[in-house]
């Protein structure tokens, strides 16, 4: 495949993300933070995120299982998913997030049990797209090209 | 020494290479905000823990501190008082959560400017803006103290704490620091004429672990009791160090200490107040006496009214002890029977911790005293007969509960359970006392402890009268947060210092500064509610019809249970914004690091002013009998609170009336809820 065309594609599955609501406002300025000095800055962010979501939902799991549900601490690793996803435009995550906390201030366990499910599944999905994406990515510059600079006009 | 030069000298690369501290225990935000701030091309520093970061700023100089709210190692709020107190920088908040009250909290607590995740470029290239601020009204509060050797600047007073003070005087609590930012322009443009700011820059100096060394150094030798700006000087012998410069640091670090010693005594108050505490005195204390002190302060400026009503002396006596000092007062004034609930609320500890939230004081009863604290030793009067209305009232056991829930103001005020009232001293108290007077007794007792040592304190402050109106301006003006806040909440606290000996005295003023806010409370609910001197503060606010807040922050108190002191935080402002005076707004600021310190995990805050008050112990050895000399001097001046006492009765009575059915309206499940989260902060 040419540079040209991997680059359109990229492109449009990097819109269709917006869309989606995958990715927000958010992700577009870490792409503006990108540059020579920091080539791989999106790349490193994202991986932090998950890395980081991965503890935090496996330690939300564990507190969910409890006997005696702690809601308080539950929610402070809500809220701190929530802080970062919103911090790399993981928008559909954050979301997740909202509800869950709402549920964790009701005391509601079973909502919250599938709050939990329901973030745990946007964090995967989100995690293949931005794969993906980055992928494509990796196509274009091994090919010579460079990647386009995304702007949010639709 | 490291002395910086006004702004001037940096101005044209400025903001370029501003040194910036960067605290997320979240590595992601973390990194996000590195890169965005390196964009800015600011110097970035980053760390995850909050105790690493006090080390590389004592270590290193910077010029801002951006911190996030939730960290697992130290709450963002007691991290923030700290920087302000310790150094005096500006300080940035960050969080995911952008309710109004948690806001609020911060804008109390001092910090300069609060930030929502995710954090947007466009943001960050502006916040050089709060160091060049904070530069500004430094400079032009030591020129103007300078030229005139009164306290009575207080346009100057509030100009120079980053706009804590200005939200004080407005009395608007909402007015985020954008307000607070003009504010402190109008403040400057009302001082004095013949200051120009921009002229007469002086430049900043910065208290490096070295200087401050010295600092303590002097001020043991001289005894704390007799540590006075131009001695200290003297004998620090450091060039180019003005006395203004050092009379402000004095504020600050009086403050501290009384925060420490307060929590320690407060603890042990608290334990002996519990018995007694009674809710009707509460309300009395708390509110009324918030409402008199403005009344009688007349001043928008917070510090200066609040402390003008109340003689100094007398008043602050009188805080010291049982309510703001909480852990002095209580025990010496033993006319404030602080057992009451009232006492507990006063949560002296964190009350003391603020420094000198003098809002909390309405809450519970120590309100009378907290509102001495700052005023003149002309007028006093007011915080004294607080005091003593508040000793007669307080039953011990509903006061207890009150206080202690200081850590959550906001739902304190909906349960009204608990004598809620306190507010303030309640608060701390409070939060974790709530529901069962046992859980209350012991956390008044660690209440009482802190309390106590915080007093001791402010009455050292308020004892060098003319010193201290001179220092407080300064050190409200130029601790920003902290200093300032400290005297004002410490007035108020004191009142609602549940401190078992102080409590006495607290009564008094609580009652006349709580009153309206403390009735409402206590008989609510949370316990948590009363606490919250914010949670007065709304009653009162409400009340009088100004503040529309009060509603709002109250309601988002649940969630802020872990913050813990935002409660007073709130307290102090909405309190600020009904009464003209602005003490209240001085109360907020104040409070609001009060109150932080107490609400929030009163373990942490304990455990903080352990290690605080061990480190001081560890430089000062002169420390307790400083306390001892302090106490006395408070006893001497709680005299004069008495006088002040009858109009602030007045005043509370009717505030009584007004919280009570305010009381009714708040959501009792605010206070439930924010209880149970509170606690398990």
């Amino acid at each position: 495949m040419e540079v040209g065309q991997m680059q359109r594609q990229w492109l449009d599955y990097t819109r269709s993300l917006f869309i989606e609501g995958f990715l927000d406002g958010q992700f577009l300025q870490l792409e503006q933070l990108q540059d020579d000095n920091n080539p791989d800055f999106v790349v490193e962010v994202v991986s932090l995120f998950f890395q980081d979501s991965h503890k935090l939902l496996n330690d939300l799991t564990i507190a969910l299982d409890q006997k005696s549900v702690d809601f308080k601490k539950i929610d402070a690793h809500v809220h701190q998913l929530k802080g970062s996803s919103s911090s790399i435009g993981a928008q559909r995550v954050k979301n997740c997030c909202i509800a869950f906390r709402n549920f964790c201030e009701e005391q509601n366990t079973d909502a919250c049990l599938k709050c939990l499910h329901q973030v745990k599944q946007e964090c995967c999905l989100v995690k293949n797209k931005l794969e993906t994406l980055f992928r494509l990515e990796q196509q274009i510059m091994a090919a010579g090209g460079s990647i386009p600079m995304m702007e949010l006009s639709f | 020494m490291t002395m910086e030069n006004g702004v001037d000298d940096s101005s044209d690369q400025f903001p370029k290479g501003m040194r910036v501290l960067a605290v997320d225990d979240d590595p992601t935000c973390l990194m996000v905000l590195e890169t965005l701030l390196r964009r800015c091309q600011y110097h970035v520093t980053t760390t995850s823990q909050a105790i690493k970061a006090l080390k590389l700023l004592r270590e290193n100089k910077f010029d801002l501190v951006i911190s996030d709210v939730h960290m697992p190692d130290m709450d963002g709020f007691k991290l923030l008082e700290l920087v302000g107190l310790e150094m005096d920088l500006p300080v940035i908040m960050l969080s995911a959560n952008g309710d109004t009250k948690l806001v609020m909290k911060g804008i109390s607590h001092g910090a300069c400017d609060y930030l929502l995740k995710p954090v947007r470029i466009e943001e960050l290239k502006n916040i050089w803006q709060h160091v060049i601020r904070r530069k500004k009204f430094d400079s032009k509060e030591k020129n103007k103290t300078r030229n005139s050797d009164k306290p009575n600047s207080e346009t100057g007073n509030v100009v120079g704490s980053a706009g804590t003070g200005k939200s004080e005087q407005n009395g608007k609590l909402n007015k985020k620091r954008k307000d607070q930012d003009d504010e402190e322009d109008e403040e400057q443009d009302n001082g004095h004429d013949n200051e120009d700011p921009s002229a007469q820059k002086k430049p900043r100096v910065v208290w490096s672990v070295e200087l401050h060394r010295k600092f303590v150094a002097a001020v043991n030798q001289l005894g704390i009791d007799k540590a006075v700006p131009k001695k200290i000087l003297d004998l620090m012998n450091v060039e180019k160090l003005t006395r203004e410069n050092v009379a402000s640091h004095l504020q600050k670090y009086r403050l501290y200490l009384k925060r420490i010693s307060c929590v320690a005594n407060q603890q042990a108050n608290m334990v002996a107040a519990l018995g007694s505490a009674d809710p009707s005195y509460l309300r009395m204390g708390s509110m009324s006496g918030v409402g008199h002190l403005q009344a009688l302060s007349g001043s928008g400026q917070f510090p200066n009214n609040a402390f003008r009503s109340f003689p100094p002396n007398g008043m602050v006596s009188r805080l010291n002890t049982p309510t703001g000092l909480n852990v002095h007062g209580f025990p010496s004034s033993g006319a404030f029977h602080l057992g009451q609930s009232q006492n507990l609320n006063n949560s002296s500890v964190e009350q003391l911790k603020y420094l000198s939230s003098i809002v909390p004081v309405n809450q519970n009863s120590v309100h009378g005293m907290q509102v001495p604290m700052g005023l003149d030793p002309l007028q006093n009067n007011k915080g004294v007969i607080p005091v003593q209305n508040l000793t007669t009232g307080i039953d011990a056991k509903t006061n207890f509960p009150v206080s202690n829930k200081l850590p959550d103001p906001q739902s304190r005020v909906t349960s009204g359970a608990d004598p809620p009232l306190l507010g303030n001293s309640n608060n701390a108290l409070m939060l974790e006392a709530r529901p069962q007077d046992t859980q209350r007794v012991i956390e008044y007792e660690n209440l009482a402890s802190s309390v106590p040592s915080q007093h001791s304190e402010l009455p050292f402050s308020l004892l060098d009268q003319g010193r201290y109106s001179d220092n407080w301006s300064n050190a409200v003006q130029s601790s920003g947060i902290q200093t300032g806040s400290y005297p004002s909440s410490e007035s108020f606290r004191q009142t609602a210092i549940p401190a078992t000996d102080n409590m006495a005295s607290l009564p008094l003023q609580e009652g006349n500064l709580s009153v309206s806010s403390s009735i409402s409370l206590l008989p609510n609910q949370s316990y948590n509610s009363l606490i919250d001197t914010h949670s007065q503060s709304v009653i009162l606010a409400n009340r009088t019809g100004h503040v529309s807040n009060n509603d709002v922050p109250f309601q988002g108190w649940d969630d802020h249970n872990q913050d813990g002191s935002y409660p007073s935080n709130v307290v102090c402002s909405t309190i600020n914004t009904v009464t003209p005076v602005s003490s209240a707004v001085c109360h907020t600021p104040m409070n609001s690091t009060l109150h932080r310190n107490l609400d929030f995990n009163y373990g942490d805050s304990l455990q903080m002013k352990r290690d605080a008050v061990a480190k001081l112990a560890a430089k000062e050895t002169s420390l307790k009998p400083h306390l001892g000399n302090i106490m006395n001097q408070q006893k001497s001046q709680q005299s004069h609170f008495s006088n002040n006492v009858g109009s602030l009765e007045d005043l509370v009575s009717s505030m009584m009336k007004q919280e009570q059915d305010e009381m009714k309206l708040l959501d009792g499940d605010f206070i439930c809820d924010n209880y149970s989260g509170g606690i398990s902060m």
